[in-house]
């Protein structure tokens, strides 16, 4: 399976052995990266991982002690926030609270050689574009919070940057919202064709949004790749625990002639590939991890397509469209999440009732034990 | 209900407790502030007869008096001239240390800074005007410091004893209540919106004055008035430092009460005298909430 592409453009932005120390803390460390032109780009991470503190050392608010930050093959050092090519939607958002929405939207434009005129009129086309014409003259004050964010956006497109940096732009919405703009903000990006940089710490939104995702930890960037390699593949048992559920048995791998074979604890022993070892196979002791859907449980007559174990429910959680079953299989005391989707037809099992598991070897991503 | 419930009831309601927590400064301001001014209103229309003695018919004699008079129209005049130039200069020298102390001093150290600030509050008004007069006088600090260095051949007389004296003490005294409003304002801006302006492509100077100088304005117009307010009515440094050629309306006022024992007119000098300040306060006031753009620096979601 593939998903949809757009063809990554020459690299817009280059990141070299960027380095940054806060007194004794080490914000950033080793970054190198390269962005794409016209490239949705989003740096993922807990908070105080560093994914901030980047973006704003591409934006121009701090300092590095080492390394390369360019844009459009320019070295950066030195150039101050108001010369680089970038535009950024803050956090809070930014608005000027004693400017109204079109103030808001034209405070950049105040040097362009357009005449009034014709900066009013690229400031409404702006506010069109992110849904709010008709509200230029409105009290930047009197907005709520996602046309607080929609004013920021459009403040930030309307002076054309190269690369647009949003600093966690939808944490502050309601889930509903949030959803929304997610859409939204997919077609905008599309529709000017501008680079994207997003800071989030939602993995779920990264995946949703993203070209590419960088997942940062402790200042380091451990996994730079598309969203559907960093959910598949993940290096690390880390960057797949932080990257929607990932169930762990623990396993050994041993060689035998040619050929890798796991033993899991409550699965059983298969055979596995280079593949699926992402981070080089762990030969000696390992971790096994699996997502929630690769596991089907067993109904009345149904067979298993490759494998199948035996297994206790131990939790039921209801989603409506969904319902997550924790079981315990034989011999492994930690509950192994599944979700089922209820379709039609389908009953929700109870707890307690023993149960088959359907697996497939295919789908297991195989980390070594102390990752 | 018998009248004891109703008290009762009214005593523990939400509104009772607030109109008996107000109760005791609402009456002092009621008997020491309200009363007082309804006093000075009315006394302004008669006409005193002997030194306790008033005839109390109407009349307007005391504010046409006042008004064509030409001594009193200067000294109105020059009050309001001493205290703009007052509230000017130390505005102006405010914002800076304000600007210091919100944007330059680590948040830590930045209540250090505004106890410092207030450190020669910690003296009386009265000393503080006696040591600008060591200061000033013809062999004061100033005038032997600068024939010591060889800058002057003889000492300055026109620092002592007139309106630029005057000036020089009230601007120091009022330093620090014109700091900390401004401070305030200040403090209330959010970075974010000063990144935000360099972001879309404005200098630090630039940012200033279109980002920070606006939403400073609340703060600057409450200097303005707290300054200009009291400046304009200061009786003891022109009275102290000023001499003959730096007295304010507020001494005439005290003279015409106390001196030639003519109260109404006094009280027709202070009532205009208020009647000014509250046109100016209104007129600056209003020019800030412009300055601001309806923004008074509450932030709302």
């Amino acid at each position: 399976m593939t998903i949809k592409k757009k063809p990554s453009g020459p690299a817009l932005i280059t990141l070299q052995k960027v380095e940054k120390h806060y007194g004794d803390y080490h914000a950033l460390r080793d970054i190198n990266l390269e962005i794409g032109q016209g490239e949705f780009f989003s740096l993922l991470g807990p908070s105080g991982c560093g994914k901030t503190t980047l973006l704003r050392t591409i934006a121009g608010f701090e300092d590095y002690d080492s390394g390369y930050v360019m844009i459009s093959s320019k070295d950066m050092r030195g150039v101050p926030a108001n010369k680089r090519p970038t535009n950024m939607v803050f956090q809070s958002y930014a608005i000027f609270p004693h400017l109204t929405v079109l103030q808001n939207v034209a405070f950049g434009l105040r040097k362009s050689a357009m005449s009034k005129a014709e900066k009013t009129k690229a400031a409404e086309d702006a506010l069109e574009m992110v849904g709010l014409k008709g509200y230029g003259h409105r009290a930047a004050h009197a907005l709520s919070g996602g046309q607080r964010q929609r004013v920021a956006l459009a403040r930030a497109l309307v002076l054309k940057p190269k690369v647009l940096l949003l600093d966690e732009p939808l944490s502050a919405l309601d889930r509903k919202m949030r959803e929304q703009m997610q859409v939204e903000l997919i077609k905008l990006q599309r529709e000017v064709g501008i680079t994207f940089i997003l800071v989030t710490h939602d993995q779920e939104e990264a995946l949703v949004m993203s070209d590419r995702i960088a997942v940062m930890f402790e200042g380091e960037i451990v996994q730079c790749d598309d969203p559907e390699v960093l959910y598949r593949k993940p290096k690390s048992k880390r960057v797949a625990d932080f990257i929607g559920v990932m169930n762990f048995l623990p396993a050994t791998v041993r060689e035998e002639g040619g050929k890798y074979i796991a033993s899991v604890a409550g699965l059983g022993e298969t055979e596995i590939t280079g593949e699926q070892c992402p981070a080089g196979v762990p030969l000696g002791e390992a971790t096994v991890g699996f997502r929630p859907e690769t596991l089907t449980l067993l109904y009345e007559g149904q067979t298993a397509t490759h494998r199948e174990a035996p297994a206790t429910i131990e939790e039921v959680v209801y989603y409506g469209d969904m319902t997550y079953y924790d079981v315990k299989f034989e011999g492994v005391d930690k509950p192994v999440r599944i979700s089922m989707r209820n379709i039609f037809g389908r009953d929700v099992l109870d707890v307690g009732a023993p149960a088959r598991v359907s697996w497939s070897p295919g789908a297991l991503v195989v980390f070594g034990a102390g990752e | 209900m018998t009248f004891g419930d109703k008290m009762r009831r009214f005593f523990r309601s939400e509104q009772g407790v607030g109109m008996m927590l107000v109760s005791p400064t609402a009456l002092y301001a009621l008997l020491l502030l309200a009363v007082p001014l309804v006093a000075i209103f009315v006394i302004s229309f008669w006409t005193q007869t002997g030194v306790r003695d008033f005839d109390t018919t109407f009349t307007l004699a005391n504010y046409k008096e006042a008004l064509t008079d030409p001594l009193y129209r200067q000294l109105m005049l020059r009050s309001l001239m001493v205290s703009g130039l007052v509230t000017l200069i130390t505005v102006v020298l405010a914002f800076p240390i304000a600007y210091f102390v919100s944007f330059g001093v680590k948040p830590e150290h930045k209540s250090l800074w505004i106890f410092l600030i207030t450190i020669p509050f910690w003296t009386s008004y009265l000393i503080r005007v006696f040591l600008w007069k060591v200061i000033l006088g013809y062999n004061g600090v100033l005038n032997s410091g600068l024939l010591a260095v060889g800058a002057i051949d003889e000492p300055l007389s026109f620092i002592l004893y007139n309106v630029n004296a005057v000036i020089i003490t009230l601007a120091h005294a009022y330093a620090p209540f014109a700091i900390l409003p401004i401070f305030v304002a200040l403090e209330k801006i959010d970075r974010s919106l000063l990144e935000a302006s360099r972001d879309l492509g404005e200098s630090r100077t630039m940012t200033f004055l279109r980002v920070t100088l606006p939403l400073a304005a609340p703060g600057v117009v409450a200097a303005v008035l707290i300054v200009f307010i009291p400046t304009i009515g200061d009786y003891v440094t022109p009275r102290l430092v000023g001499g003959p050629g730096g007295l304010m309306i507020a001494n005439m006022i005290q003279t015409q009460f106390l001196r030639l024992n003519n109260a109404p007119l006094g009280a027709t000098l202070a009532v205009l005298a208020m009647l000014i300040v509250a046109v100016i306060a209104i007129v600056f006031m209003l020019l800030g909430n412009k300055a601001a753009g309806g923004n008074t620096g509450g932030r709302r979601k």
